[in-house]
């Protein structure tokens, strides 16, 4: 029981680690302040869900998931290239609403506020990967491949010109570098990954309903980036592990399931707090948050 | 090789630039002198394509870059520095000059599939650079760990390794210490010695003059005397908006 529980807990840390480090490309390395990674999250999600139930094999609807949450990633560039700081965040957030929105009243595509139940567990090649253990294994894959394509990005020259559109995007400019393909390629990686974040929710829970892609699903992936600190894949990884188990106790102590969720929305506010308090760079942060 | 055609541009009621035109030849060193507030960095930032013209045209070596992007200009040859230093402060000193270089650093696949590596002259521009303005040490230091004159010196740096036909300079020597403003006046010397075309906007008229081989003045958006330095110097007009007398 208590092992079955761990792998629970492990999983959540596997998609949560992809979501913050795909959010970092895009927040801590290109300096966009992008609110609208729940949305991503949400179309991968959604993708996967509606391909896999009517009969899509998993690896297709898992792919699809991924390039369709890209292909939205480069179309929100289009609007919002000429935005920056907190008109970003909120033009983002904008487009995380109308997600949430479209999700909650195409009820002919969606189902609305019921949801898709009955998403089938991930099937590649024959391999059905039905128990948690399973899946836990196929996340850890993931989330693996997700830090190595991510850390070769941003080490790469090609992750350099991100660094320089964050640090001035004007002079990023007057260098000869398209900051507009280069915000559109941090953008469309950073929702690609969120995507397949969002078809390996879908599966392992089975059910997808709008209230799992709201604005409170953004706030701990938010937290891990800036805890774990900006420009940093070990400290997101570090940051989520943290940050994933240190409510979990709580459970133990007897509150009532209600108090549980607030509770981890405090500890999380608490824990950013003094992070920007004391250590305003976050654990291993090369960037101070302006 | 630079020639601008009755170039206005208006901020509301304010006439920053007002139907300039003149020439930089190739080869030479034109300084863009002037009061405060007489145009001069409003100008660069028109033939940057940093803001848009009301009206008017700018030809770079025979290319209409009127109304390019920023980056276009650039790749057509627009190299040029701020007035405030911008160095991309999170990079290391090597990695704002090997950004400078050329545009490979663009290409997705080359650089995942690590294709475009730094290249041994590629290494080589970055320390001969360092080398130039005597900064070879600070190579790997954050950019932002620097004394302002030193970022001045690297962000020079950056903008003669940037690939180009004309460097536009916004006050290089502002706030700098005066052994450094020597450094900076002979390495431009050498470098029109070498080839380049070089327009420069400088407050401390004597610097301007002592170094360069035109001189425009500006004031109130307007070009009020253009020539060689001599002719410039004595000019009434000049000395009346210039200096007050």
């Amino acid at each position: 029981m208590i092992i079955e529980y761990f792998i629970h807990l492990f999983i959540l840390i596997g998609i949560y680690l992809i979501l913050a480090l795909s959010l970092q490309l895009s927040v801590g390395f290109t300096g966009l302040l992008n609110l609208g990674h729940v949305a991503f999250f949400a179309i991968g999600a959604y993708t996967a869900a509606l391909l896999t139930l009517n009969g899509v094999p998993f690896l297709i609807a898992f792919l699809a998931a991924g390039i369709i949450a890209m292909i939205f990633g480069f179309i929100l560039v289009i609007p919002t290239n000429k935005l920056k700081g907190d008109y970003l965040a909120l033009a983002t957030l904008g487009f995380s609403f109308v997600v949430y929105a479209v999700t909650l009243n195409y009820t002919s595509l969606t189902r609305g506020p019921l949801g898709l139940p009955g998403i089938p567990k991930p099937s590649i090649l024959g391999v059905t990967f039905s128990s948690n253990l399973s899946f836990l294994i196929l996340t850890i894959i993931i989330a693996g491949i997700t830090y190595f394509i991510i850390k070769r990005i941003t080490e790469s020259q090609f992750g350099k010109v991100f660094e320089a559109i964050r640090d001035d995007e004007l002079v990023a400019k007057t260098l000869g570098k398209n900051t507009f393909k280069m915000k559109g390629y941090s953008l469309g990686i950073s929702a690609f990954f969120a995507g397949i974040a969002g078809s390996l929710y879908a599966s392992y829970i089975t059910f997808i309903d709008p209230s799992s892609f709201t604005i409170m699903q953004l706030i701990p992936i938010l937290c891990i980036v800036i805890i774990g600190g900006l420009a940093s894949l070990k400290g997101t990884l570090v940051a989520t592990i943290i940050l994933v188990l240190l409510p979990e106790p709580l459970r133990f102590i007897g509150f009532p399931s209600s108090i549980i969720g607030p509770m981890r929305q405090i500890i999380y506010a608490l824990i950013l707090l003094l992070i920007l308090i004391y250590k305003p760079k976050g654990f291993y942060g090369k960037v101070e948050l302006t | 090789m630079l020639k601008v055609e009755n170039l206005r541009k208006y901020f509301g009621g304010i006439k920053a630039v007002d139907n300039v035109s003149f020439e930089v030849r190739e080869n030479s060193i034109t300084a863009l002198i002037g009061p405060n507030g007489s145009g001069k960095t409003t100008l660069f930032n028109l033939i940057s394509g940093v803001i848009e013209k009301d009206s008017g045209k700018i030809i770079l070596d025979k290319k209409n870059i009127t109304n390019c992007s920023v980056n276009k200009i650039s790749n057509i040859g627009v190299s040029r520095i701020f007035q405030k230093s911008r160095l991309f402060s999170n990079l290391s000193v090597r990695e704002n000059l090997l950004i400078a270089i050329d545009n490979e650093d663009l290409k997705f696949w080359k650089n995942f599939l690590n294709k475009n590596k730094i290249t041994r002259e590629k290494e080589s521009k970055v320390k001969k650079m360092l080398k130039l303005v005597e900064m070879s040490e600070f190579e790997n230091k954050k950019a932002s760990e620097l004394s302002y004159g030193q970022k001045r010196l690297i962000e020079l740096g950056r903008a003669i390794l940037n690939p180009h036909k004309i460097l536009l300079l916004d006050e290089p020597v502002a706030g700098v210490t005066p052994r450094l403003r020597n450094e900076i006046s002979k390495l431009l010397t050498k470098m029109r010695e070498e080839g380049e075309t070089i327009l420069l906007i400088e407050h401390d008229m004597n610097f301007a003059l002592n170094l360069a081989d035109n001189v425009i003045v500006m004031d109130e958006g307007k070009i009020i005397a253009s020539g060689k330095p001599e002719k410039i110097k004595n000019n009434k007009k000049v000395l009346n908006a210039y200096l007050g007398e």
